[in-house]
């Protein structure tokens, strides 16, 4: 079975098509929506299993096909597809863990009116990450990525009723823009470099070394290595839509979305787009390597921006009380992780990591949704409590899922991955901070997961709700079965035994770290480990809370800083103080330019007027009047009779310009006028 | 049927579809939207006589679709702020109500 890099648009188009047919679908054609959707995924599923074959089968490591999509003078816009390991392991993941979060959604969403419509925006998002997977032109990424920024604008505000939803949305499509704009940026000065925006193109394309040399060749402003410059601006796109300190804030508030979407956004399909762009791009931070005089290496930045970004996410989860809000800001950190390996040069790690994260995140958001389900779209942690008891497949799923998540030795999947990281970290011979900020969000993470699972389902129910609560349908805890089958067996591809997933991904010449090599680096992580679950179970596990209203142990303790980060260190509040009063000071600005400057100077002149106008009047009124008078009679009398043709209503005039239209067409073809 | 033909039938089906809608919808912003959509057949006209017809200079269908695709967005962000103030004024988009205008 076999998958030739000309055929590669299939696997976006299967959801596209899922999403036009969806699209079309009235609302009561449940069935049919929901059906196109899951089976045109997992035939991209299938379709992207082929592709996997022939990459890892292929000779050359990048195999793209390259087509002219238009031509403008003399430049010829050229898109194309791309086949390597890296495309094709995504598309596998994206595929697969989308088809179960599909399958999920038709338990969650069982009670929608606006069913059809939810299965039409999640095939888009799928069909544009895809896309974005399969684009061998940065153009064609482009587009895919903002593609993916409008199916999360409407997915986060799919309940858009409810004015914190439409308001997440709106800070979810403005935020990522934000970073989406130096992309853009970016891509404009590559373009204007270069000449194309092919990534690979028999050695013509932007990633291939001739490229490559040239780029880091170019000093730019500030003695930046142009390579340096058009990286960082392309890394600024990443970190909008990974969620990346400073741009993080609109990942914790899409927890407004339907759970399955988050799921989907944070495993899937949005997140993972920055990384796999840094990945995508990855030659181009690497360029400027050698360089010694420049002031800053890209990549250099790209793990600094990942090491705050691990640790302030995995900082903030501790406190927060929504249970989608913890996972969200466990998503933020882990991200983090997977920029801190690219930045210190471990592409495969990173690659490593958001192949097991999406399918323990997704895991673990659905385990999440599966709890929200049944205890009545109850999310608050103080309000739950006790659901181990009647939801056991939920639990266990949800318990391999944190296990995975924390890192827990041997038998996860989420060990391997970020003993990677560590390792890769550990050495990078620049600084050692990315090592210690990702040593201590290891202990954080373990311990907010540990408060996660203990609030949910240990102790005694908090609420009616919870105290209510049952199991959810089979439809919904397959999906949570087989992610968690993954989220233990998938690790095993790459361990230091058998490193599999790591000799295939390939593509870009790293050197390889062994995590034998560091054997008391390992100790001390899972030592590390051990720590946050001893912590965890210590604070929340022995002394559980009897009741809503009783307060956090952790706010006991410390409870200046347990408030300032269950406030999110207020960069919500900053950025509107900031961004927010200057935006509204520059609206004021223009208003008041209109208003009194451009106002003004029109009054006066109309002013002048008018006393022309007096003067005028002047003059009639002693001699010209009479005569003009019966004119002016007969003007207004024949002014009334057309006035009734203005009736005001834009419908009379549209139709009278149609008719008007009709008639001269008909004029023009009876006529013969040539 | 030519390439030339079927870009023009399209474009008077997407034309026709655009007046049908402008004429009959009494929502504001539908019938913006119809009209979006009229303009966009002509912007098809545009191209495809011009990349089908022999003798066009290289760029000129492109650049002049361009430019009225730009000036058409900004004319639907006038046009939709005008809908904005036409409902804070009547709060409803009925263009039948609209009628201050009458003579």
């Amino acid at each position: 079975m076999s998958l030739s890099v000309t055929h590669l648009w299939l696997i976006p188009a299967l959801p596209l098509l899922a999403a036009a047919v969806g699209s079309l679908t009235p609302r009561g054609g449940r069935k049919l929506a929901a059906g196109a959707a899951i089976v045109a995924l997992l035939g991209a599923f299938g379709l992207a299993c082929a592709a996997l074959a022939t990459a890892l089968g292929q000779p050359a490591v990048h195999a793209s096909a390259n087509f002219a999509w238009f031509t403008l003078g003399r430049d010829v816009v050229r898109l194309g597809w791309l086949l390597d390991p890296l495309t094709a392991f995504m598309a596998v993941m994206v595929t697969f863990v989308g088809a179960l979060i599909f399958i999920f959604s038709l338990g969650y969403m069982k009670e929608d009116r606006n069913f059809t419509r939810f299965f039409c925006f999640l095939s888009l998002f799928a069909a544009a990450m895809l896309g974005l997977l399969v684009a061998n032109s940065l153009l064609l990424l482009f587009v895919c990525w903002e593609l993916v920024g409008l199916a999360s604008y409407l997915l986060i505000g799919f309940w858009f009723h409810r004015p914190a939803a439409a308001a997440a949305a709106k800070k979810a499509f403005l935020t990522t823009r934000i970073g989406d704009l130096g992309l853009l940026l970016g891509l404009l000065w590559l373009y204007r470099a270069r000449g194309t925006l092919l990534c690979y193109d028999g050695g013509a394309g932007v990633l291939e070394n001739g490229s490559l040399a040239a780029l880091a060749g170019t000093t730019v402003a500030g003695g930046f290595a142009l390579s340096t410059a058009i990286g960082l601006l392309i890394f600024c796109g990443a970190i909008g839509k990974s969620g990346q300190f400073p741009l993080h804030v609109w990942l914790p508030d899409a927890m407004e979305g339907p759970t399955p979407v988050s799921a989907l956004i944070h495993a899937a399909t949005m997140v993972a787009a920055g990384v796999f762009l840094v990945a995508r791009v990855y030659p181009l931070m690497l360029a400027d390597q050698a360089l010694t005089a420049v002031p800053v290496h890209a990549l250099t930045v790209v793990a600094g921006i990942g090491a705050i970004t691990a640790l302030l996410g995995a900082a903030i989860a501790v406190a927060q009380q929504d249970i989608k809000r913890v996972l969200a800001f466990s998503t933020v950190s882990q991200l983090g992780y997977m920029m801190l390996a690219l930045g210190v040069g471990s592409w495969v790690a990173a690659i490593f990591h958001l192949l097991m994260h999406a399918f323990f995140k997704a895991l673990l958001f659905l385990g999440a949704g599966s709890v929200i389900h049944a205890a009545h779209h109850e999310q608050d942690l103080r309000r739950l409590g006790g659901l181990g008891r009647r939801m056991k497949a939920t639990f266990a799923t949800f318990a391999v899922g944190t296990l995975a998540l924390a890192g827990v030795p041997f038998l996860f999947s989420g060990f391997w991955s970020k003993e990677a990281i560590l390792h890769a970290a550990h050495a990078w011979p620049v600084s050692p901070l990315p090592l210690a900020a990702g040593l201590t969000a290891v202990v954080l993470t373990t311990f907010y997961m540990t408060r996660l699972v203990t609030g949910i389902f240990l102790g005694a129910p908090r609420s009616d709700a919870a105290a209510d609560a049952h199991e959810s349908s089979a439809v919904m805890t397959g999906p949570l079965l087989i992610l968690a089958a993954c989220a233990i067996g998938l690790g095993f591809l790459g361990t230091p035994a058998w490193p599999w997933l790591q000799s295939n991904l390939g593509g870009v010449t790293v050197p390889a770290e062994s995590l034998w090599e560091a054997p008391g680096l390992m100790l001390l992580s899972i030592g590390l480990v051990l720590a946050g679950l001893g912590a965890g179970w210590a604070v929340y596990g022995r002394r559980r809370r009897s009741n809503a209203s009783s307060p956090d142990p952790l706010a006991q303790a410390v409870p200046g800083l347990f408030a300032a980060l269950a406030a999110r260190l207020k960069f919500d509040e900053f950025y509107a103080a900031t961004f927010g009063r200057a935006n509204a000071w520059g609206a004021a600005l223009a208003d008041g330019l209109d208003r009194w400057v451009w106002g003004g100077l029109v009054t006066q002149l109309a002013r002048l007027g008018e006393f022309t106008g007096l003067m005028n009047r002047e003059a009639d009124e002693g001699g010209l009047n009479r005569g003009f008078d019966r004119t002016s009679a007969a003007l207004r009398g024949a002014g009334r009779t057309y006035s009734r043709a203005q009736t005001g209503e834009a419908h009379g005039y549209l139709r009278t310009v149609v008719l008007a239209f009709v008639v001269f067409a008909l004029v023009l073809l009876l006529g013969g006028v040539r | 049927m030519n390439p030339l033909q079927a870009c023009l039938l399209l474009s008077a089906a997407l034309f026709s579809a655009g007046l049908v809608i402008a004429l009959a919808r009494s929502n504001a912003i539908l019938v913006l939207l119809g009209i979006e959509l009229m303009l966009n057949a002509a912007n098809l006209n545009f191209i495809a006589f011009w990349r089908f017809r022999a003798g066009a200079a290289p760029a000129t269908g492109v650049l002049f679709v361009l430019f009225a695709i730009a000036v058409a967005a900004a004319e639907a962000a006038v046009g939709l702020a005008l809908v904005i103030a036409l409902y804070r004024h009547q709060k409803s988009l009925r263009l039948q109500e609209a009628t201050r205008l009458r003579g």
